[in-house]
């Protein structure tokens, strides 16, 4: 893992055109994330949260301005390097889980190895895929199908395939923008754990409580950062969820 | 990357949807199926006829007599009576190479014996011309060229001949009576078949031209004359001196036409065989056709796939995919779909040949190169088709793809 910086934008700008509108999506960002960190991304729809987590994700190339992942200059790369940096430095985690249906945890999980540099056997992929899934509690859970998955399951083998190719930062998109509030705090859990092992996580999300999880919270409104703090009284999922065995109990 | 690792994931992505992936290859299967078992039929048809191009005999020339015209109305070959007897025994004489000569006359004629009678075609020949035809008998033996020069009222019949006249009795030593004259039968012929136009070459009559002539058919003339030579290559130069002595002693002058025809068997065979050619041509177009509608389906349903999968793409993307990885794991899918098909549809074909064989009693011929052609056919159909969907999902944008309802 690395400690330096790991993102760093310069003065990013993003701008759509569509026909005659032209639409600022994000108007001169600036923004350091070091190793380790933990930030929550937040902002109304339209604050250009999610055009930045794209650009973050190497899926989007800023217009103008400068995107340094793990100090080399990506803004710039074509389609199949930006293709590549993703397999390799990047995690998703989509609202949506993005599995792919009649497909095993396990294969889901093998599927950025197959895009990977390296040309593994079928028994090394299943090793690898295996043992992430374990890392996340989902041993035994190897051959069951996205449908036969609680939202839950089905999103920490969304982490696990995020996690397989050991990525520099892991990007979360509303990850429990589908989940109830228990199961939520159980994923976010999860990214603690991952966060407490090192890895970098950033994640967008709207719900302020789900942002106090987060070490950081950068806000955005119009395509600029409006407010980028520590998160003061963060809470531990761990805590919370023993809280809510105790009220129930 | 890596074609391994997409051949692997197109294979995945198959048994994801095994109901559908075998609907799609089954339009292919019932195209090569059909082009295997067409073409299969009408390469049978083909060898049939050669067959029976052969059963002319080895190495023969066919000369027939003139056209007649009178008042306008012209008659087939053989007709005319330009063909002497005498043209025969020059020929016997005097064309090197020559082997066997067997003057020709027919006519369709009652023939009757005992209480059953039966219109069937006789034959006045020589005796060399169940040589010439390699026909062998069933039973009894041949008119001999004594029975030639004297005329005798003896034949040979063919199978059916024998069948419809005779019945279940042996026809050797029995009389038939032909248009009343009673000939003794010496021997019944092996059946022939039927012949490359559709006739029963078994429905006949054989006797000694000349008992024909004057007993049975009347007239001096051949309508043709059968020629065997020794050896193919000598062939064409026999063809040639026959044309040049039959012009010299028909008095024909140079410039005017012939008044007979020369018909090597080579053309005859030629003929046939290009109109069987036609035949299979159609057939095989025919189920090229349905080969195509096959790939058209994978066409579609590769496009369907590609909408409904759009996700996944999003997803394989986002992952580090590339544009060419989309599109070589679309393409495989296809090609995979379409040689699977392939390779079934041709188990099918030589099934449904066999069945129409053995129960049809069609022959059919079933070539190995009929077998790859249509192979690969259908995989070029499956990169053909394939193509366009498989480009169309390489081309997604990740973010629009991930966002797809």
């Amino acid at each position: 893992m690395n400690n330096g910086t790991v993102v760093k934008l310069v003065d990013v700008h993003k701008t759509y055109r569509t026909g005659e509108m032209e639409v600022r999506a994000v108007r001169g960002v600036s923004l350091e994330i070091e190793g380790g960190e933990f930030v929550a991304l937040m902002g109304a729809s339209g604050s250009g949260k999610s055009t930045l987590m794209n650009i973050l994700g190497c899926l989007d190339r800023p217009t103008t301005g400068q995107y340094f992942l793990d100090a080399a200059d990506v803004s710039k790369l074509d389609r199949d390097k930006l293709a590549d940096i993703r397999n390799s430095k990047i995690g998703f985690v989509f609202q949506n889980f993005n599995l792919l249906p009649r497909t095993s945890a396990r294969e889901n999980v093998e599927l950025p190895l197959l895009y990977g540099p390296h040309r593994l056997t079928n028994a090394e992929l299943r090793a690898k895929a295996d043992a992430v899934l374990a890392s996340v509690g989902l041993s035994g859970r190897e051959e069951h199908y996205p449908s036969e998955l609680s939202g839950g399951q089905q999103q920490r083998v969304a982490i696990a395939r995020a996690l397989i190719n050991s990525p520099e930062v892991i990007l979360a998109d509303e990850p429990t923008g589908n989940l109830d509030s228990g199961t939520s705090i159980e994923i976010m859990g999860a990214f603690q754990q991952l966060n407490d092992r090192g890895i970098t996580v950033v994640m967008v999300t709207h719900e302020p409580d789900i942002a106090t999880y987060a070490k950081r919270n950068v806000v955005m409104r119009d395509g600029m950062v409006l407010n980028d703090l520590v998160v003061s009284e963060r809470r531990k999922a761990t805590t919370e969820l023993r809280k809510r065995t105790d009220e129930h109990a | 990357m890596r074609i391994g690792s997409t051949v692997n994931v197109a294979f995945r992505a198959l048994r994801r949807n095994k109901l559908r992936s075998f609907l799609t290859a089954l339009g292919i299967i019932i195209g090569v199926a059909a082009v295997i078992a067409m073409v299969g039929i009408g390469n049978g048809a083909k060898a049939q006829v050669e067959a029976q191009i052969a059963s002319l005999g080895e190495n023969v020339i066919l000369i027939f007599s003139g056209s007649t015209t009178s008042s306008g109305i012209r008659t087939g070959w053989g007709n005319a009576g330009t063909l002497k007897i005498e043209d025969a025994e020059a020929i016997r004489r005097e064309v090197p190479g020559v082997i066997a000569v067997s003057e020709e006359i027919r006519s369709t004629t009652q023939v009757a014996a005992g209480n059953q009678n039966w219109l069937t075609q006789v034959l006045g020949e020589s005796a060399d011309y169940l040589d010439i035809r390699q026909w062998q008998l069933a039973d009894g033996a041949s008119f001999t060229p004594q029975d030639v020069r004297s005329a005798n009222k003896v034949c040979v019949i063919g199978r059916t001949t024998a069948t419809q006249v005779f019945g279940n009795d042996n026809p050797v030593g029995q009389v038939l009576r032909i248009k009343n004259v009673p000939f003794v039968v010496t021997g019944v012929l092996t059946p022939k078949g039927l012949s490359a136009q559709g006739s029963d070459q078994d429905d006949v009559v054989i006797m000694p031209y000349t008992s024909a002539m004057k007993r049975v058919i009347g007239g001096t003339t051949l309508r043709s004359i059968n020629v065997q030579v020794g050896d193919a290559r000598s062939l064409p130069a026999a063809q040639q001196q026959i044309i040049s002595l039959l012009r010299q002693r028909h008095n024909i002058r140079a410039g005017k036409d012939d008044d007979f025809t020369v018909r090597g068997q080579q053309e005859i065979a030629d003929m046939a065989t290009a109109q069987s050619k036609t035949m299979t041509v159609l057939l095989g177009a025919i189920a090229g056709v349905s080969l195509i509608v096959g790939g058209i389906g994978i066409m579609n349903i590769m496009l369907v796939s590609v909408t409904e999968r759009t996700r996944e793409i999003g997803v394989r993307l986002a992952v580090g995919a590339h544009g060419r990885d989309i599109l070589s794991q679309f393409l495989i899918e296809a090609v995979a779909l379409s040689s699977v098909g392939g390779i079934i549809g041709i188990a099918f074909g030589v099934g449904a040949s066999k069945v129409l064989s053995v129960y049809q009693n069609w022959p059919t011929l079933i070539s190995l190169s009929s077998i790859i052609v249509s192979f690969l056919f259908s995989a070029a159909v499956g990169i053909f088709f394939g193509f366009y969907p498989a480009r169309k999902a390489a081309a997604l944008d990740p973010i629009e793809a991930l966002r797809y309802e």
